[in-house]
């Protein structure tokens, strides 16, 4: 059968010219057509943004400008991490906003991991108390808004502790913790801080300067986490090379404690106790009202969703895994801690990455208690004093952007080192 | 390709509201009502009533322009705004006009965009604390916990006054007069600061008023004033003059009482001219000539609503001091109708 008529053997597409209407009926062009139309109508729209923008802003008689980062913010911030005061500029007290969103986001990201972690395993726990408990815990506060729990622990520090006052007298009514010194307030809590007798000064960076002590301190625990390290592996490679483990706690603990201690001794460390003066506490660290209850509500909110992530990490790896290590002997803890979790680790991972961006974002909440972070300040008085609403919101949008997108990149590069690794 | 979609809608939605008309008194007469942004509740200023009816001294000018404009006191819908909310809600077009205790300063005049109609309460930043603290004069409050409201003119007077002093304080930023009244009463600060006359609102309100003082100090001029939209003059001019008819009422002996009596004709021209008896001063503003009329009529004029809200006979009571007419030693001067 030689013949060119049958439609079986008619492979080739027919050699025709090019047609408009190919755009529309041909598969091939189709999709391009659609992409290109829709571009087109994405453009048009962008445009038709930017244009009635600029229209709005001349007709209320305003430029696009950013100088306003410039001029002197002529407010005053309470919880300020650098340097800052009401003569410094609008960037400033953004900057400063922005370091108390990054110190809320922090202690919040802590507070739901630790939350999270020992909740989701003890909802697995065969102790009916213990599992029903964190059950409560977690359909509490996942149900109910972050903003709520918010103003809750707000409400509770300001209404039901005592005022500093409380704390004056012969006979007050009201007891500083833990050896005098911790007061628990209705304006916050003030706890000792550290201070130095040999003062070091601090690095001047420009805008930040902080202090060397803390910079010297920070570099011999990095440096002992990196030599503690190094032991670790020696002492693996010993134990793979002869069978026994050399004992390697002591060696440990001294790389991480010793140089800080030896530090801390050099710097001639005190502890500085919170004390009555005038109408509050003075010296010491005050965590501020407004800090406690957003570390509290986001810590405490966000940890019931951890917890519901590390349970379904746990109970996603198969139960033959459990039973092979108590088969071998491993006690409950020891098999959750060498068995499981390692490998629930990738599973939990990716999950938690966006519970980590939830509290960053979340930290924007920090208004309603009067938290000054990057919303409170530049989003919130700055833009109102200055008017500046466009190039505010536009500035704050691109420094949370910029925010989250590190955050998820750090994370992302720790799941894949946790990935299962598949050779 | 998905996520560009969201970023155009995103950015349309946000950009929407920003389109704002410029004939405002065409869009208030088409809607039937004027749109009046007032404080989040502040008594005898804004708030509403156990009815829900907005009363105050700052409602007060809201209704007597809906009645100059639509001639009806209350054709007029409230929109709460804080002190961080008011400038956005005006500019974008949510509301008409800005009646809520905001103080007059070049920037906000200038550089934000709004045309202040005039000043119907002068004020000065003050400080209330508990008496049981023994404080009596703002200059030994060094190291106290100060309770502000965000966004306003007072925050930087506060930062201003403590510096200028040499002086530390802990600010506790706060949104709303409520929320800074419950903060103050629990002791979660020492001192509460605003206008003065905020501040003898909100002692009004307390269980015990008693126990509180406002010290001495007045550490700025707040001249407190409505606002509206810069770039649309007549819309300006009516509030401005609105305002004023109320103030010329009070000079003139024009009150709520007898104005049916006055607008009838008088031998005084300046009021027959204000009532629309003489003159047409109303067609001017693009109003009919009884515009005055209804104005006053809504809550009396100047002097009445000053009594009715926020005087001396009210639980504020407020003096008249600064604010009354300039023959009583005042501050208080219309311009001349004519």
């Amino acid at each position: 059968m030689s013949s060119t008529g049958d439609p079986r053997t008619q492979t080739a597409a027919p050699k025709e010219g090019f047609r408009l209407s190919m755009l529309l009926y041909d598969q091939r062009y189709r999709s391009i057509t659609i992409q290109i139309v829709f571009l087109f109508a994405l453009m048009l729209g962008i445009a038709w943004l930017v244009d009635n923008t600029i229209n709005n802003l001349r007709a209320l008689g305003k430029d696009f400008s950013f100088a306003f980062l410039n001029t002197p913010a002529g407010y005053d911030i309470n919880q300020r991490p650098i340097e800052y005061n009401s003569q410094m500029t609008h960037g400033r007290a953004a900057l400063v906003g922005l370091l108390n969103t990054a110190i809320l986001a922090v202690m919040a990201c802590a507070l739901a991991t630790v939350l999270g972690v020992v909740a989701g395993v003890l909802r697995l726990s065969k102790n009916w108390i213990v599992a029903r408990l964190m059950s409560v815990y977690v359909e509490l506060f996942r149900n109910i808004p972050t903003l709520v729990w918010i103003i809750i622990f707000g409400a509770i520090m300001t209404e039901s502790m005592p005022a500093p006052s409380a704390f004056r007298g012969d006979t007050p009514s009201a007891n500083m913790l833990f050896n005098d010194s911790v007061a628990i307030t209705n304006r916050g809590v003030y706890i000792p801080s550290i201070q130095f007798a040999n003062d070091l000064g601090t690095l001047p960076l420009g805008v930040v300067a902080p202090s060397l002590n803390w910079i010297l301190l920070l570099a011999a625990l990095i440096a002992g986490v990196f030599a503690n390290k190094a032991i670790l592996k020696h002492a693996t490679a010993v134990q793979n090379a002869t069978g026994i483990r050399p004992k390697t706690w002591w060696k440990s603990l001294a790389v991480l404690v010793g140089p800080i201690i030896v530090l801390f001794v050099a710097f001639g460390a005190f502890l500085e106790y919170p004390e009555l003066g005038g109408f509050n506490f003075a010296d010491g660290t005050h965590l501020r009202n407004s800090l406690i209850a957003m570390w509290l509500g986001l810590g405490i909110y966000t940890g019931a969703f951890v917890a519901e992530i590390v349970r379904s990490g746990i109970l996603a790896i198969s139960k033959g895994q459990s039973e092979a290590a108590f088969a071998l002997g491993l006690q409950p803890g020891k098999t959750m801690r060498l068995v499981i979790l390692p490998q629930a680790l990738r599973v939990i991972v990716p999950p938690l990455i966006s519970q980590y961006l939830n509290i960053t974002k979340n930290t924007s909440l920090g208004l309603a208690v009067g938290y000054m972070d990057l919303r409170s300040t530049l989003g919130g008085i700055t833009i109102n004093q200055t008017g500046r609403e466009l190039e505010g919101m536009l500035l704050m949008m691109l420094v949370y952007l910029v925010v989250s997108l590190g955050i998820s990149g750090a994370m992302n590069i720790y799941n894949n080192r946790i990935m299962l690794k598949e050779r | 390709m998905k996520k560009t979609v969201l970023y155009g809608t995103l950015a349309a939605s946000a950009l929407l509201a920003g389109a704002a008309g410029a004939q405002t008194l065409e869009a208030v007469q088409s809607n039937g009502e004027l749109s009046c942004g007032v404080s989040t509740g502040l008594a005898g200023f804004s708030a509403p009533d156990a009815n829900g009816v907005w009363q105050g001294f700052d409602v007060a000018v809201c209704r007597a322009v809906a009645a100059a404009v639509l001639g009806d006191p209350m054709a007029v819908s409230f929109v709460s705004t804080t002190g961080q909310t008011r400038f956005s809600a005006l500019a974008s077009g949510e509301i008409d006009m800005l009646s809520r205790n905001t103080t007059w300063t070049l920037s906000r005049d200038v550089d934000l965009g709004n045309t202040f109609a005039g000043i119907n309460y002068y004020d000065g930043q003050g400080f209330m604390v508990n008496r049981e603290l023994g404080v009596g004069s703002a200059m030994e409050l060094s190291g106290a916990t100060v309770c502000i409201q965000t966004g306003t003119t007072t925050e930087l007077n506060l930062a201003d006054f403590f510096r200028v002093n040499g002086m530390e304080y802990e600010p506790v930023p706060i949104e709303t007069n409520a929320e800074a009244q419950q903060q103050y009463l629990a002791g979660a600060c020492d001192v509460y600061t605003t206008d003065a006359s905020g501040l003898a609102a909100t002692r009004a309100s307390f269980p015990e008023p008693g126990n509180h003082a406002i010290l001495p100090e007045i550490i700025s001029k707040e001249p407190l004033g409505p606002a509206v939209r810069q770039g649309d003059d007549q819309w300006a001019d009516i509030v401005r003059w609105t305002l004023n008819a109320l103030i010329a009422a009070e000079e003139l002996g024009v009150t709520s009482a007898n104005i049916e009596e006055l607008a009838a004709g008088t031998d005084n021209p300046e009021i027959n001219r204000l009532l629309g008896s003489e003159g047409d001063l109303g067609g001017m503003l693009g109003l009919d000539s009884d515009w005055a009329v209804r104005a006053i009529s809504a809550a009396g004029n100047y002097g009445e609503i000053f009594a009715s809200t926020i005087g001396e006979q009210t639980p504020i009571g407020l003096a008249r001091g600064l604010n009354a007419q300039w023959t009583q030693g005042g501050l208080l001067y219309a311009p001349p109708f004519r």
